[in-house]
């Protein structure tokens, strides 16, 4: 008996019209595509994209050249060197570099920065159009800074809460 | 001799254009409605970048293939190399003389339309055998033979499902095998329905014979990579692609005029009314009435290849032979009682 059903199911080609049913059902569903470029799908404030350098309001630099970021950074990424700064002596940075070939953006340098100085920014469309441009320097690092801060304050603001 | 040269060359001529122009724009068309459909079925959207909603999607598509170098591999035979795609298209396209659009439209009434048919659809195989074997390519070799053995096996069940029309019909022209299918029940008037499993195997045999999913181990790229025009770039294969869909759409207008009343309409003998021509042919009939019916039938080709998962080797064989040809010899009894009998009224009029 079970396999007269099974013989009449196969020859009345049930199970194929089931599956034809279903694909046009999922014809009319709305789709799932983003349409890329000119959409977006919402980001995270906690989203670690590009670096950036920050600074105080009134214009100075925060960064101490404390180096913490640089010894946490676990893909060796970060290179800093440091002297006085001959205005008036103040320890900072005359090099600030990360290679964004070998960053893996963990976050460990911003988490371990004693003062808000170095951030991950939420861009994350970029690109390189020469060798060695991979490798961003301290002035690129505090104009990324300069021109996303209101973003950057926003994000932190948004996050304080929970650190 | 000159009114002669314009009536047997140049008026023919045109009418070939006429078809075949069209047919092309709609090969186009098809391509991009197939990858939309099955976008759509796959949720997502399809092409929608080039041109309004994609629109100009196959044109670049084209235009892409026609730049592109067609390679020659080596070893292969140049000349049966060159020639496959021609084997391939050149059928495709004759096949369409025969087709009647409207009760007036057809470039050749021939009144053994449907041997001429079956002749140029069995022949384009050999465009596919010879490029397989041409291209010098294990892949190619052993997609031709598959796509050989299909195409033969599902070749019977087709002959057998047209005997049925025949034998109902009683004509190997078109033109008249849709005139039988008039009369005043409407769309219950047509050959469907006295032949409704004969017109399943007939369009299960149609995707097969085009090579299409479910049936196209021919080209099965999880194993054979594309079977017979794996070696085959620029235009040779944009020749494979314009023949295979030009198939396609032959199929599905086969279909609609052996089983679903050609351009008569599904509203034949329900409505007598007096309208203007623009309106009357909804439900006199006319050439409109056919295209609905192929681009739906032609939709079911997208359909199948959407929801199905590819046939084995074995299965497919065992599929035409063991069942769908056995189901078309016992319906060609039945047509012929049909017949004998009288149970059915062949093309009564209203």
């Amino acid at each position: 008996m079970n396999s007269i059903t099974r013989y009449f199911k196969s020859l009345l080609l049930i199970e194929l019209f089931q599956g034809m049913g279903l694909t046009m059902r999922y014809m009319f569903k709305p789709k799932y595509t983003v349409r890329y470029p000119m959409e977006h799908i919402p980001k995270s404030n906690r989203f670690r994209g590009l670096h950036a350098l920050r600074r105080y309001a009134n214009g100075e630099e925060r960064c101490i050249a404390c180096k913490l970021c640089e010894a946490v950074c676990p893909a060796l990424a970060i290179t800093i060197d440091s002297a006085p700064r001959a205005s008036d002596g103040q320890r900072r940075t005359t090099r600030y570099e990360i290679d964004l070939f070998k960053c893996i953006f963990c976050g460990f340098c911003e988490e371990s920065c004693p003062v808000d100085s170095i951030v991950e920014t939420s861009i994350h469309e970029y690109h390189f159009e020469h060798r060695g441009e991979n490798v961003v320097d301290k002035l690129q690092l505090l104009a990324i800074g300069d021109r996303f801060e209101q973003q950057i304050a926003a994000d932190r603001a948004q996050d304080a809460a929970y650190r | 001799m000159a009114d002669q040269l314009i009536n047997q060359v140049l008026w023919p001529l045109i009418y070939i254009l006429c078809i075949v122009l069209p047919l092309v724009v709609a090969v186009a068309m098809f391509v991009y409605w197939e990858r939309k459909v099955i976008g759509w079925m796959h949720v997502r959207m399809g092409p929608n970048k080039i041109g309004p909603f994609g629109l100009l999607q196959a044109f670049a598509d084209v235009v892409k293939l026609l730049i592109k170098e067609v390679i020659l591999p080596t070893k292969a035979n140049r000349f049966l190399y060159y020639m496959a795609p021609l084997l391939a298209l050149i059928p495709a396209l004759a096949a369409w003389a025969v087709i009647p659009f409207s009760s007036r439209m057809v470039l050749s009434n021939a009144n053994a339309g449907v041997l001429y048919l079956l002749a140029m659809t069995s022949l384009g195989v050999y465009g596919i055998i010879i490029a397989g074997w041409a291209s010098n390519s294990r892949y190619a070799l052993l997609g031709a033979m598959r796509s050989a053995a299909q195409v033969i096996s599902y070749e019977l069940a087709m002959g057998l499902c047209l005997v049925c029309v025949l034998v109902l019909a009683g004509s190997l022209n078109l033109s008249d095998i849709v005139n039988a299918q008039a009369g005043g029940k409407g769309l219950f008037d047509w050959f469907w329905l006295p032949l409704l499993p004969v017109f399943v195997i007939y369009f299960i045999s149609g995707v097969a014979e085009t090579n299409r999913a479910p049936f196209d181990v021919a080209e099965g790229e999880s194993e054979i990579v594309a079977g017979f025009h794996v070696e085959y770039s620029g235009s040779a294969f944009a020749i494979f692609f314009l023949a295979e869909y030009a198939n396609m759409i032959l199929v599905s207008f086969l279909a609609s005029i052996l089983f679903l009343g050609g351009w008569l309409s599904p509203l034949q003998g329900w409505i007598h009314a007096d309208a203007p021509d623009w309106i009357n042919w909804i439900w006199t009939g006319g050439f409109a009435w056919l295209f609905i019916k192929a681009f739906a039938m032609s939709f079911l080709f997208l359909w199948f290849r959407a929801a199905f998962p590819r046939y084995r080797y074995d299965q497919i064989m065992r599929l035409g032979w063991k069942v769908l040809i056995p189901i078309a010899i016992a319906w060609v009894m039945v047509a012929g009682c049909m017949k004998y009998f009288g149970w059915v009224s062949i093309g009564a009029g209203v």
